[in-house]
């Protein structure tokens, strides 16, 4: 892209973001968009070790048909923390929190978001709903599911459910402020001639997920806050013994909740299409089908909810409406993995890691969508519905989908964030680990799930067993692939070799910027004058 | 270690194979769009892997023949998979006229079972081969979910509301019953088995197992006059409440005008929460027997009510239908 910024003038001349400021307070303090993502990075790496754990102690305890390594309580409040903190306090703000934060105002040619406190006070927001979640462990954990299926978390769980409310409340603001930070960044703070049809597919997909932030986070903090106060004071909202109905709870929830599944995948995709872009030197094929198919997904994501709940005595022909949607939002994720792959036609591919986990996310996005239609199959639904199945599918879209993804991402801009390369061999090496480790945990649960294996399930029949020890085995591959980048990642801190400018040779405003970038991105405001991913026209800062 | 290994679950009713011919329909449909993706990116990752350093390949923007190609292809067939999935599930929860009902009351952690001739179990449930079986279900608590997954069955009990499923086996044998929806501690251990039974070893069961020699709706008939229902639906003209003979799945007028049928939710909700449908030309005046009759209770009742037919009582058919035109 046509800048006034040359790179090289930057590269190696000392200050830059990481540099600006030393000691506590000036990262506590900041208000650079850079440094915001930092801190997001610290918070969820450490969540996501949480939430790794309790899914260790839950694959441990299924190896065998009995109840022999905790009690059934505990095995609740195992599947229940672990749904909440990866949900909650990992995959939500994953990608668009990290990588959000520290790429949309260099990648639009801004100096930082919006409102740069208000990011500051989002993570803010983040850490105290984090604490929260702490304390709940302490409180002795929580069981009603991250679901919170009502009357039982609302008047039976005998666990700290009201605190739990709490962080889940107060966390739901961390994601509001981001997505208002985020809409009114990309629509008001573009560089002259960035058009919004020149904006990478990676901002797209950040406004539509941002939307679906700011419209759908209410309706679960409310939801949750009727929750609390049904359970601390009496009101009847959800307990039929009160008068209240159970079923409405399962509305209120699912509205945001399953667009929330959209939050966690959409940023991932706008990542596969700056990869698969960068890794082909290719334009993104039919690049406003897949900026649209962003929009599309956010949108009919809103109308989807009733297909959590065929069975649940909602009636058959709301059924049908909500299975009809559910159909029609599975066409633009279809839109968007035919063009990716006719975006590798005819281009120029490399197999560097960012573009291995581009390809592990084709193929197991793929089957996680495909495997979502047997859900939102009606008949189908009802056999499947709540049992291994789900379980298999959400994880082939949240761990093979989202964190695919996020991983992608990380490997591709840490040389951006940081300054520093990682040795190419391990981070390949251990993209193959996690590939395998995935499907060997999550494919046999499809298997199990049709035999009718139901889901949170501390004991469960003989026969099902052999499935429960493949994955076991699989979760153990995967765990040894995470724990690689952990250690080559902050080896490549100390001892990686400079990345450069621009290690990829990827077009796109971040990578005509040093690496790590100044604190204030660009000197002067950079003028866009080409489509995003040209790759015909030459690339700025080139690695020779 | 891994005794009776399978690949496949049971198949044991009459919708089992039905749900099972979709299925292979829709792993065929996605095995061809999953090898058709992996192999494009495949051929495209070796065919077109990067040669030399300063390569640039030729920009595509791409076509419009294309994106409708594949927007409209999918498109259709997701549509199939719609209207097969829609048909399938309005059978499953549309009860054949004849079923024999079944009783099912759902608590943390065990599901109570009764049929109409009175026999009760838990954790068990006796059906004969070949005859459609619909369960009338409730809970005691909290919501829980009835699931056989030989009979490709599932339907959520809840609290305060009566759901129904029905099912018809076709294979005699013992099938797993799970309860699907989380519902606390001993959530995995809310198990228990389906027996189906030759119907002439159900009607042996049966006898074998009547503890009592009382019918649900006989139970019914001692609790109505225990609670002196039948001080107020007498069966003549100008009693306090209306006449319960026949009333059972037909329509009644409310106050309001509005036509509801009585069926097995209006009664349930009329005996413990008396004054939110009060049929017209009666006062709301009937207590609540909130707290004072049972889920089992209830359904025993609603037995009875049913028992309640014109054949029983012909002499009340007259008064019965002054009564419904006034």
């Amino acid at each position: 892209m046509s800048t006034t910024v040359e790179a090289s003038h930057h590269s190696g001349t000392g200050e830059n973001y990481l540099t600006a400021g030393y000691g506590l307070k000036s990262w506590l303090m900041t208000t650079d968009h850079k440094r915001i993502a930092i801190l997001y990075l610290l918070s969820i790496s450490l969540f996501f070790v949480i939430g790794g754990l309790f899914a260790v102690l839950i694959r441990i305890e299924l190896l065998t048909p009995a109840g022999d390594l905790v009690s059934a309580d505990s095995y609740n409040k195992l599947f229940t923390l672990h749904g909440l903190v990866m949900i909650f306090f990992f995959l939500v703000p994953s990608i668009p929190a990290v990588f959000g934060n520290f790429l949309i105002p260099i990648m639009i040619g801004a100096r930082d978001l919006a409102f740069p406190k208000v990011n500051l006070a989002s993570w803010y927001v983040f850490t105290i709903g984090g604490l929260f979640t702490f304390a709940v462990v302490l409180a002795g954990g929580v069981d009603t599911g991250w679901t919170f299926y009502t009357p039982y978390s609302s008047t039976y769980s005998k666990t700290a459910v009201g605190l739990t409310a709490i962080g889940v409340f107060i966390t739901g603001f961390s994601s509001i402020l981001t997505g208002l930070n985020f809409v009114v960044t990309i629509h008001k703070m573009r560089a002259p001639g960035l058009t919004w049809f020149r904006l990478p597919l990676f901002i797209w997909a950040h406004y539509a997920t941002s939307l679906i932030m700011l419209l759908g986070t209410p309706v679960v903090a409310i939801s949750i806050l009727l929750v609390f106060l049904e359970r601390v004071f009496g009101i009847g909202i959800f307990d039929p013994a009160l008068g209240g109905d159970p079923v409405l709870f399962q509305h209120l929830f699912w509205f945001y909740s399953h667009p929330a599944v959209y939050i966690m995948i959409l940023p991932s995709m706008g990542v596969m299409s700056e990869l698969i872009a960068c890794f082909c030197r290719k334009r993104i094929f039919g690049y406003s089908f897949v900026a649209f198919s962003s929009l599309a997904i956010a949108v009919l994501g809103f109308l989807v909810w009733g297909h959590h709940m065929f069975t649940s005595s909602q009636s058959i022909y709301a059924g049908m409406v909500f299975s009809i949607l559910t159909m029609m939002v599975a066409i633009p994720s279809a839109v968007k993995v035919f063009n990716w792959a006719a975006t590798m036609y005819g281009g120029s591919i490399s197999y560097e890691t960012p573009m291995m986990y581009a390809f592990g996310f084709l193929g197991l996005f793929t089957i996680g969508g495909l495997t979502g239609l047997f859900l939102g199959a009606l008949g189908l639904d009802v056999h499947v519905h709540d049992t291994y199945f789900v379980v298999a599918h959400f994880h082939y879209i949240m761990v093979g989908g989202a964190i695919m993804g996020y991983l992608g991402a990380l490997h591709f801009w840490w040389p951006k964030m940081f300054g520093r390369l990682y040795p190419e061999a391990w981070a390949k090496l251990s993209s193959i680990v996690i590939f395998i480790g995935f499907n060997l945990t999550f494919f046999p649960q499809f298997l199990v799930g049709y035999l009718g294996m139901p889901r949170r399930y501390h004991v469960y029949p003989d026969e099902f067993q052999i499935f429960h020890v493949l994955s076991t085995a699989g979760a153990s591959i995967l765990a040894i692939g995470y724990a690689f980048p952990v250690v080559y990642l902050i080896w490549s801190l100390v001892r990686g070799e400079k990345a450069g400018p621009n290690p990829w040779n990827a077009k796109g405003l971040e990578w005509t910027v040093p690496s790590p970038p100044t604190t204030f991105n660009f000197d002067e405001t950079p003028v866009v004058t080409e489509e995003a991913y040209d790759y015909s026209r030459p690339v700025e800062g080139k690695v020779v | 270690m891994f005794s009776n290994f399978q690949i496949f679950p049971e198949v044991a009713s009459s919708m089992a194979s039905k749900v099972d011919a979709f299925y292979f329909f829709m792993i065929g449909v996605s095995l061809f769009f999953f090898t058709l993706v992996v192999l494009l990116v495949t051929v495209f990752a070796i065919k077109f892997r990067r040669k030399s350093e300063d390569e640039t390949p030729k920009p595509i923007l791409g076509s419009l023949k294309l994106e409708l190609i594949w927007t409209i292809i999918p498109f259709i067939l997701s549509m199939v998979m719609f209207a097969w999935g829609a048909v399938l599930y309005f059978d499953m929860y549309t009860p054949p006229a004849d079923a024999m009902n079944i009783y099912v009351v759902g608590k943390q952690w065990m599901w109570k079972i009764q049929h109409p001739e009175g026999n009760r179990e838990i954790n068990e449930l006796h059906v004969p081969l070949g005859t459609p079986v619909k369960l009338i279900m409730t809970s005691e608590d909290v919501i829980h979910s009835f699931f056989v997954p030989a009979f490709r069955m599932k339907m959520d009990v809840v609290p305060g509301r009566y759901t129904t499923a029905w099912f018809e086996a076709t294979k005699t044998g013992e099938y797993h019953l799970f309860c699907a929806e989380y519902c606390g501690t001993e959530h995995s251990e809310m198990i228990g088995t389906v027996y189906v039974m030759e119907p002439g070893d159900y009607q042996d069961w049966l006898e074998r197992s009547a503890v009592a020699s009382k019918s649900m709706a006989e139970e019914g008939a001692e609790l109505y006059s225990q609670l002196g229902c039948n001080t107020c639906h007498e069966q003549e003209t100008g009693a306090r409440g209306p006449s319960l003979v026949g009333i059972h799945d037909r329509q009644v007028q409310l106050m309001t005008g509005e036509l509801v049928k009585a069926d097995d939710s209006y009664l349930r909700e009329s005996i413990l929460s008396p004054v939110s449908k009060v049929v017209a030309g009666f006062a709301p005046i009937m207590p609540t027997y909130k707290g004072q009759v049972s889920e089992e209770d209830v359904l025993k009742l609603i037995a009875y009510i049913q028992s309640l037919s014109y054949e029983t009582a012909p002499s009340d058919i007259e008064a019965t239908e002054s009564e419904r035109t006034e």
